[in-house]
């Protein structure tokens, strides 16, 4: 009996290895829809979320990230960061053709990250400014040597933020007006064929790619479709199989996700992490007032909204750092919907009913249901608010000229707290002019200090338990007011396989995906 | 002339209309004591789907009948003191163009001119966006935007009753000129202002639909255009929730429409007459 028992395991590890290979089916096309049509393909160049998801086919980077945000082999096969957290070596790939047939060597990697990203990529700057050298021993070795140890250095090695183009094209040429662009030349598993403006993009399989066997799709059209209910008609229709998060409206996905064949899935947002807020003025009024923020955290009941609003895709937020970056946790003060509370501590600092404003995100009707459901929570706690109106510029001066008492707003994390989220936090990040730093106000020079600290720490450990103490602290604060976890779902048809498997989502699906026919 | 109004069955059909939407109006408060913000049930729930949500919920779970009862207050206040804000630019502004003459005149009409060139609707969005949608800025908008009009019929009036001989009468009497037209010319022309009046503050109610329809209205005050414009998306799935606000303007914008023609009707018997003949 053990040993049958034994057997059918085996025969189960055995299947359940086995099945996936063998189902994997090569050919077909995939058809995806890509809002708005991106300026460019050139991925050193532009990095929008359009031209990442078309040129995520197109360019690489030297490593990938699952959806736990570890790295993965892509361009590099392996690497190895130094004891002291100060040498990041990496082995790269052999066999690897630029789509002209020109090798792929370190010297480009040397070329790309030191010389054109350093002029073309502000945000891969940022981290490069933590950067003494960028060496290639070997043809196949490319060494980063840092200044001081710069936890969040692991991460920039993803396709949005390290794209790898050829020396041999750009070298000594003016990047931005390289004819080149119009024809992006990459390592990637597609190669670009043609772009017809205001219709589509066509790129085909990259026969000499390294990984054998793949990709198993032949072609790749990325549609371009201007309207909202004319892309829902469209995957309706069967005209493309996959909606990428944000090409349709919330409203639409129920719908849509009820048509047989049709799959939704949240993933492939880890990367960006998208954390949705209310910047609470911490500098004047009622929301300066510390008890008052607490209040308005336990008046919300975020899980209706969430369900509500946004037809239940996202998550609740529990503090600064959301949940699929790394250093997460959730071992901190929960503000669950308590509108006694909530009175209670209103009543304990006085509030003598001063009326607060609400300055929605002007994103459209989601927003602005959100913003109404949010007035409606704290009015029933006994707080007096108004919504106010802006469309996007007048957003932007706004909150930039910190003109508001609440406001929603949200922005991406790229996986590190260092890189994404102390930004919105420490004093230093006080600057008038800009929505995206401390627009709130908020100061504690000594939670500045650990931020700080966390940020340089060599080992992941050290990190995690800095990183811990600061959220558990801040969360108590509540310097703004956490909303949710955005995710944008992608909508695709179930038989594409494989499409969204690592943290950046299709930005590199079609890598890996293959149709079941 | 009262009873001219009284035989007119439109003219009738219209009051009872508008008497039941003001009424509505006026009790929302009693009826819906959470106001029309408060989310109560589920969201997209038809109509009669549950007790005591006759209309359906709407995208976040509120009751849309509280939402026209209070839509109709807005629209109501915004449609009177609109037309009322219009009539005081418009009549004295009309009246001393048609009284005075010459100077007077030019300047008026070639200002009222000025802004009867800018389509009505354009100008409305563009003061609503630059001062910001409030209750307050809307309403000032529209009136700016319908007072040409008036400025237009109460000089034709002033005109053509600065004529006649009573006038002559008065002037021979030696009253001054301010007294001639306040005393004796302005009540002469009141029945066309009032008919007017009453058609502008049906398109005053549909210009606040539009603008709130856009997205240019007050996002604190339920309005019916609010209710189109946030169920436009959705008019798919859940048609009760752009259908009735729709059926709301209809009704008040009709009612004032029938009410108009009949003023019309009863102050000016003769041209009636020769409408029915």
């Amino acid at each position: 009996m053990k040993y049958l028992k034994l057997k059918a395991t085996t025969f189960l590890i055995a299947a359940s290895l086995a099945s996936p290979l063998a189902a994997q089916e090569a050919g077909g096309r995939l058809d995806i829809v890509v809002q708005p049509e991106p300026p460019g393909l050139m991925l050193g160049l532009i990095q929008n979320g359009p031209t990442q998801l078309v040129a995520g086919d197109i360019y690489e980077s030297l490593l990938r990230y699952d959806s736990d945000l570890n790295p993965m082999p892509s361009l590099a096969k392996s690497w190895d960061i130094s004891e002291d957290g100060l040498t990041y070596t990496f082995q790269l790939t052999e066999g690897v053709k630029w789509h002209d047939g020109e090798p792929f060597t370190a010297d480009d990697v040397v070329f790309s990250a030191d010389v054109f990203l350093r002029e073309t990529h502000a945000r891969l700057r940022a981290s490069l400014a933590y950067v003494e050298s960028i060496t290639a021993p070997d043809p196949m070795t490319v060494v980063f040597k840092l200044k001081e140890p710069f936890g969040p250095f692991i991460n920039a090695f993803e396709n949005g933020t390290m794209p790898i183009v050829p020396k041999h094209i750009y070298e000594g040429t003016d990047f931005a007006n390289n004819p080149a662009n119009a024809t992006p030349i990459g390592t990637g598993p597609f190669k670009f064929d043609e772009w017809v403006k205001g219709s589509h993009i066509h790129l085909v399989k990259n026969e000499d790619y390294y990984v054998d066997g793949l990709p198993y799709l032949d072609e790749v059209f990325y549609r371009v479709i201007p309207d909202a209910a004319a892309r829902a008609v469209a995957f309706e229709t069967g005209e493309v199989d996959v909606l990428p998060g944000g090409s349709v409206e919330n409203w639409d996905i129920p719908r849509l996700a009820e048509m047989d064949g049709v799959c939704v899935t949240e993933k492939g947002w880890e990367f960006l992490a998208p954390l949705s807020w209310m910047w609470l003025n911490n500098r004047e009024g009622p929301t300066a007032n510390e008890k008052f923020r607490q209040a308005v955290m336990y008046a919300m009941d975020r899980e209706f909204m969430k369900d509500v609003v946004w037809n239940g895709y996202g998550k609740v937020a529990t503090g600064p750092i959301a949940s699929s970056t790394n250093f997460y946790s959730d071992d901190v003060t929960i503000y669950d919907h308590n509108p006694d509370k909530a009175k209670e501590l209103l009543a304990e600092m006085g509030y003598d009913g001063e009326p607060v404003s609400i300055l929605p995100l002007p994103y459209g009707e989601t927003w602005q249901r959100w913003a109404e459901a949010v007035r409606q929570n704290l009015s029933e706690v006994g707080i007096n608010v108004e919504i106010d109106s802006a469309d996007v510029a007048g957003w932007n001066e706004k909150t930039s000229q910190w003109d508001y008492d609440m406001a929603f707003t949200y922005l991406y994390q790229y996986g590190d707290p260092a890189l994404g989220v102390s930004r919105n936090y420490t004093a230093d990040r006080i600057k008038k002019g800009s929505p995206w730093n401390n627009v709130e106000g908020y100061e504690n020079p000594s939670l500045d200090e650990k931020w700080a600290a966390a940020a340089t720490m060599v080992t992941p450990e050290e990190r995690e338990a800095a990183y811990l103490e600061i959220q558990k602290e801040i969360v108590d604060d509540v310097p703004v007011a956490w909303m949710q976890e955005l995710t944008f779902p992608t909508i695709y048809r179930c038989n594409v396989n494989d499409l969204v498997t690592t943290a950046i989502g299709i930005n590199d699906g079609p890598r890996n995906a293959w149709i079941e026919k | 002339m009262w009873k001219r109004f009284r035989s007119n069955m439109g003219a009738m059909i219209g009051v009872v209309m508008l008497v039941a939407v003001i009424v509505i109006a006026l009790i929302a408060p009693l009826l819906f004591p959470d106001g029309p913000w408060q989310m109560v049930q589920r969201p997209f729930l038809a109509p009669f789907a549950v007790d005591g949500l006759p209309l359906g919920t709407d995208t976040l779970g509120r009751n849309v009948a509280a939402q026209l009862a209070y839509g109709a207050q807005v629209s109501l206040l915004v449609g009177l003191v609109s037309t009322l804000v219009a009539l005081l630019i418009g009549v004295p502004l009309g009246a001393l163009a048609g009284f005075y003459g010459g100077y007077a005149d030019e300047g008026a009409m070639r200002f009222t001119e000025f802004f009867q060139t800018i389509p009505n609707f354009a100008l409305a969005i563009v003061l609503v966006a630059i001062f910001e949608p409030t209750l307050f800025s809307i309403t000032l908008a529209i009136a700016i935007v319908s007072w040409p009009p008036v400025a237009r019929l109460v000089r034709a009036e002033v005109m053509s009753v600065r004529a006649r001989e009573f006038v002559d009468a008065a002037r021979l009497a030696g009253l001054s000129k301010p007294r001639i037209l306040i005393q004796q010319v302005l009540p002469n022309t009141v029945s066309p202002i009032i008919v007017m009046a009453s058609l502008m503050v049906a398109t005053a109610i549909l210009l606040e639909s539009s603008l709130s329809f856009l997205g240019l209205g007050d996002p604190n005050a339920m309005s019916w255009g609010y209710m189109i414009g946030a169920a436009r998306t959705v008019i798919r799935t859940s048609w009760w929730l752009s259908f009735f606000p729709g059926i709301a303007i209809v009704i008040t914008v009709l009612a004032l429409n029938l009410i108009g023609e009949g003023l019309n009707d009863a102050f000016n018997p003769h041209l009636s007459r020769k409408g029915k003949a």
